[in-house]
């Protein structure tokens, strides 16, 4: 038993719900009792989508168990192919239902329907919805696929063929994060390039779509935690190769485009040249970009997108990753190798209390995280970016903002950037706070987070407070000089440099904190 | 009773379940925690139905059962005291921690009462643990509460005072509000249930008279019963009318002379009458389709149709209580159209067929619905918004209207500017 107060990811068939309703055609039965409905304001909500997710709850109920729940599902599977007539049909179940074991998955494929039948198997205590998404979409491309001949794969067929190169597109979803405008800007660069899409899969993609996957040339693997295990399948069966890296950021975005052209076999491609077709590296370059310069970051979500946004932020923008960790566990291997590289030991959980207690040791400048990462930063008075999914609402634009490719770097550019420039408005105003032109009521985003309380409150607050709270021999007070001092250290480093100074006043049995001592533990920690 | 037309339907359902009353029973009783015992879908069930997160540490959370919970390697009940220790530990403030039983716990029979005995001793009256259940196969939505106030109703101590207990949760401002009128009325003792605190738990007796504040409390004023109180009989206090039959529910029995309770009443009712009229302007002739959610479906649509002059198409309910319902189906006219159960594709289809003006709904279906050109108000929002009282009474018709006044705002003609 794990206690949970919140989680960044949910159960498993949530994942399968979002294949199936990422895609047309196929229709999820899942054997769940009621309550279990609650899954579909996600996409109604999150996603605000303007049709339900096509899947039939068989919503059992108590009094059904003592019953014939088997007949229950049946009754539901053949109501919910007569009623929408779906090309494919994914039977499953939710956690409850598999403590009952129905089988619903063997129950439909003895129906005798005429569609394919996908059974899923997605054990509920063990896993979790990516994971789940990740099964269900490997599941229903092998079972569209069985049938289908593996041909012999010849790199470069293509050109024999005297076609463009195509390939398809696979990990896109619902309740990703920025698919739809991830797949238009891929879709946009591969045609600058002579490449052609083959299919985009899951999202918006039919049955009869996915049997032709094998047409193509190479697999571009968007989203790993999705489609890598499809991919690795498909390459598996059909020789079919695919690419290892996401195009999110400059150097990804290079470095992806130039293994693809390897992949493809066609002519060796240099795009150092292209990368002025974002502004990225030249905002970055510019000289108000000054400021950006070690700027501390701290960076938690799914792997992908934390491995992109570290190297984003460790080469493109020439920021300090203080702090790394991902949920997926999935993906830990990768993210714990890369952290490696910058000295960093990666933090791999669920429980976001943990993220928030790592948030505050790294005292960053900039979060970059899920929903719950905001909500964290806001406590903490930190600027924050979100770059992953769990996601809200407000993550689901209506404008265009890829995170891949050369637009989604401006995009990244933009909604990174710009809570630091709030950030360095929140320090401009407790710089400012003591002119007699200041507007007392004027205040950045962060609210009264952000540190910068009025002289008076500040004074009244009566002495700062020994953050150890002890009141033993140990304790150690501040005098009002040292208050002052410490008060005007910008508010994201105050936290930590007052943890700091405390710590070396009683390393070096210190009782009052003034200015010099403060200065004193300053260079105590710098050296 | 009225000569409503009752029907069932059974298939597949779209409720919530009895957890979700955690997200406002927490809410009132803020020294009280929910712990589910459970499963991933449950958190993540009761963390969606919530919204954003934006507290620092929710008084709710899941003891998340894990494969080795279920093949027998961990005892399940050492699981769970592991967990409360660790809980209570980290929140000292904590007086009251409900186990709450889900679907999974319910199927594998972990016996909760048995495992809130044990803490209970454990604990040694620091923290009073209770259980119920909140899950999908025995409860909707808002039996959750019921469940919650069940089990808090053998710790309520014993009076034989006279007194009037209102039962079920109410926005802090309202409730206060509804005390105010009724001591203005001139009854001495009046207490609220579920309490503020989760240790100030209101007397009860023979000589208490409860008035049910929410239509969903169905174990609860059983329990209240036998404790020896007398259940008053009355419609729900939405709306002018319905507020109004519910406190002179209350006067009647204490013997408060009716003249003078309408003395009292009256210029609430003028003023309120008054503030109802724009939204009536707006709401009248509309049709109306309530699908099955909160169990405030047939209150609501009471209001609406008697107060708002709503043309009622069909009124959906989860279940239906019919003696807990009764001064409600009397109110309501002939050939009323209430379906208890679900068939959710069904009843879309019969939406789609009648074209409603309004449909609430749950939050699910609000935006496909939008999406086919038909206005939708989410009935979640029901069990959030202060909408109890005479005085709420334009408020709670406001919450209707506003999806009918946005829909013409973006309907409009476009203006011409070439107007000549």
């Amino acid at each position: 038993m794990e206690l949970t107060l919140w989680t960044y990811e949910g159960p498993p068939h949530v994942g399968a719900m979002r294949i199936a309703s990422s895609m047309e055609g196929v229709h999820y039965v899942l054997h769940a009792p009621q309550g279990d409905t609650y899954a579909d304001l996600l996409f109604t909500m999150i996603e605000r989508r303007g049709q339900r997710p096509p899947v039939t709850y068989t919503t059992f109920q108590a009094r059904d168990l003592g019953g014939d729940t088997a007949e229950l599902v049946k009754g539901h599977i053949q109501e919910a192919v007569e009623r929408f007539q779906p090309k494919t049909l994914l039977v499953g179940e939710s956690c409850t239902a598999e403590l009952i074991q129905d089988q619903p998955g063997s129950l439909a494929k003895g129906m005798g329907l005429n569609i394919p039948v996908v059974s899923l198997e997605l054990p509920a205590y063990s896993k979790k919805e990516n994971w789940g998404a990740a099964e269900t979409f490997y599941q229903l491309v092998r079972e569209l696929l069985k049938e289908t001949k593996a041909q012999e794969y010849k790199p470069g067929k293509w050109k024999e063929e005297g076609r463009r190169p195509k390939v398809n597109l696979l990990g896109p979803s619902l309740l990703g994060f920025r698919c739809r405008d991830d797949v238009l800007e891929i879709q946009k660069i591969l045609a600058e390039h002579g490449i052609d899409v083959n299919v985009i899969a899951p999202l918006g993609a039919s049955p009869e779509d996915l049997l032709r996957l094998v047409n193509a040339d190479a697999n571009v693997c968007l989203y790993p935690e999705i489609a890598e295990s499809t991919c690795l399948w498909l390459e598996r069966n059909f020789g079919i190769p695919f690419t290892s890296i996401v195009p999110i950021g400059i150097g990804a975005t290079k470095d992806f485009l130039e293994e693809l052209h390897q992949i493809l076999l066609m002519d060796k491609l240099d795009a150092n040249n292209e990368i002025n077709q974002s502004r990225l590296p030249w905002y970055s370059k510019s000289v108000d970009s000054n400021y950006l310069t070690g700027k501390r970051v701290f960076i938690f979500g799914d792997g992908t997108h934390v491995l992109s946004a570290a190297r984003i932020a460790d080469e493109e923008l020439g920021f300090q990753v203080v702090g790394i960790g991902t949920y997926s566990r999935e993906m830990a291997r990768k993210v714990r190798t890369y952290s490696k590289t910058i000295g960093l030991e990666a933090l791999i959980t669920n429980d976001y209390l943990e993220v928030e207690e790592a948030i505050k040791e790294s005292a960053p400048e900039l979060v970059l995280g899920t929903q719950m990462e905001r909500h964290s930063a806001k406590r903490l008075g930190i600027p924050c970016a979100v770059i992953s999914t769990p996601m809200h609402v407000q993550d689901v634009p209506a404008r265009y903002s890829p995170q891949m490719g050369w637009e989604g770097a401006n995009v990244i550019f933009d909604d990174w950037v710009h809570p630091l420039m709030m950030g360095l408005e929140e320090h401009l105003i407790g710089m400012f706070r003591h002119d007699f032109e200041f507007t007392d009521g004027h205040q950045s985003h962060l609210g009264q987070l952000g540190g910068h309380v009025k002289q008076q409150e500040a004074k009244s607050s009566t002495t700062i407070k020994d953050s150890e709270n002890n009141l033993n021999e140990n304790s150690v007070c501040w005098t009002s000089e040292g208050e002052s001092e410490l008060l005007k250290i910008p508010f994201f480093v105050r936290e930590k440099v007052k943890r700091n100074t405390e710590k070396y006043a009683r390393e070096v049995g210190c009782k009052e904190i003034n200015g010099e001592v403060l200065l004193d533990a300053k260079a105590h920690f710098k050296a | 009773m009225g000569g409503a037309t009752l029907l069932k339907e059974t298939g597949p359902r779209e409720v919530f379940c009895g957890l979700t009353s955690i997200v406002w029973l927490h809410r009132r009783m803020p020294d009280a925690f929910f712990l589910v015992v459970g499963s991933r879908t449950c958190a993540h069930l009761i963390q969606s139905a919530a919204g954003v997160m934006i507290f620092a540490e929710p008084r709710f959370g899941t003891a998340i059962l894990e494969e080795r919970d279920l093949a027998g390697l961990a005892d399940a009940h050492e699981e769970l005291d592991r967990v409360v220790k660790n809980l209570l530990a980290r929140r000292p403030e904590i007086r009251t921690l409900f186990l709450v039983g889900s679907c999974p716990s319910e199927v594998i029979k972990i016996d909760l009462a048995r495992a809130a005995e044990r803490l209970n001793s454990q604990f040694n009256g620091k923290v009073t643990i209770l259980n119920y259940s909140g899950s999908g196969i025995e409860t909707t939505f808002t039996q959750g509460e019921d469940g919650a106030l069940k089990a808090l109703v053998p710790l309520m101590p014993k009076s034989e005072e006279n007194q009037l207990l209102l039962a079920g949760t109410l926005a802090n401002a309202v409730e206060d509000r509804l005390i105010t009128i009724f001591q203005r009325l001139g009854i001495g003792k009046i207490q609220s249930f579920p309490p503020r605190q989760s240790t100030e738990l209101p007397s009860i007796g023979p000589g208490t008279k409860v008035l049910l504040t929410q239509p969903y409390l169905t174990d609860t004023a059983r329990e209240l019963q036998n404790r020896g109180a007398e259940i008053l009989k009355a419609p729900f206090p939405l709306g002018v009318q319905g507020s109004e039959l519910w406190i002179k529910a209350a006067t009647d029995s204490f013997g408060i002379d009716r003249s003078f309770v309408d003395s009292i009443l009256e210029p609430l009712i003028i003023r309120a009458r008054k503030a109802l009229k724009p939204y009536i302007e707006q709401l009248s002739g509309k049709k109306l389709f309530l699908l099955p959610e909160s169990q405030l479906e047939i209150p609501l649509a009471r209001f609406l149709h008697v107060e708002c002059g709503m043309e009622l198409l069909e009124i959906g309910t989860p279940y239906l209580n019919r003696e807990m319902m009764a001064q409600e189906l009397d109110l309501l006219p002939e050939s009323t159209r209430i379906v208890e159960g679900q068939h959710v594709e069904k009843q879309l289809d019969r939406v789609r067929a009648h074209q409603p003006d309004l449909v609430v709904c749950g939050m699910g279906l609000a935006n496909p619905l939008e999406a086919e050109g038909i206005s939708t108000k989410w009935s979640i929002e029901m069990v959030f918004s202060p909408i109890h009282g005479i005085d709420q009474a334009s408020d709670l018709a406001e919450l209707f209207s506003r999806p009918l006044h946005r829909s013409k705002l973006l309907n409009r003609e476009p203006i011409s500017i070439a107007s000549n």
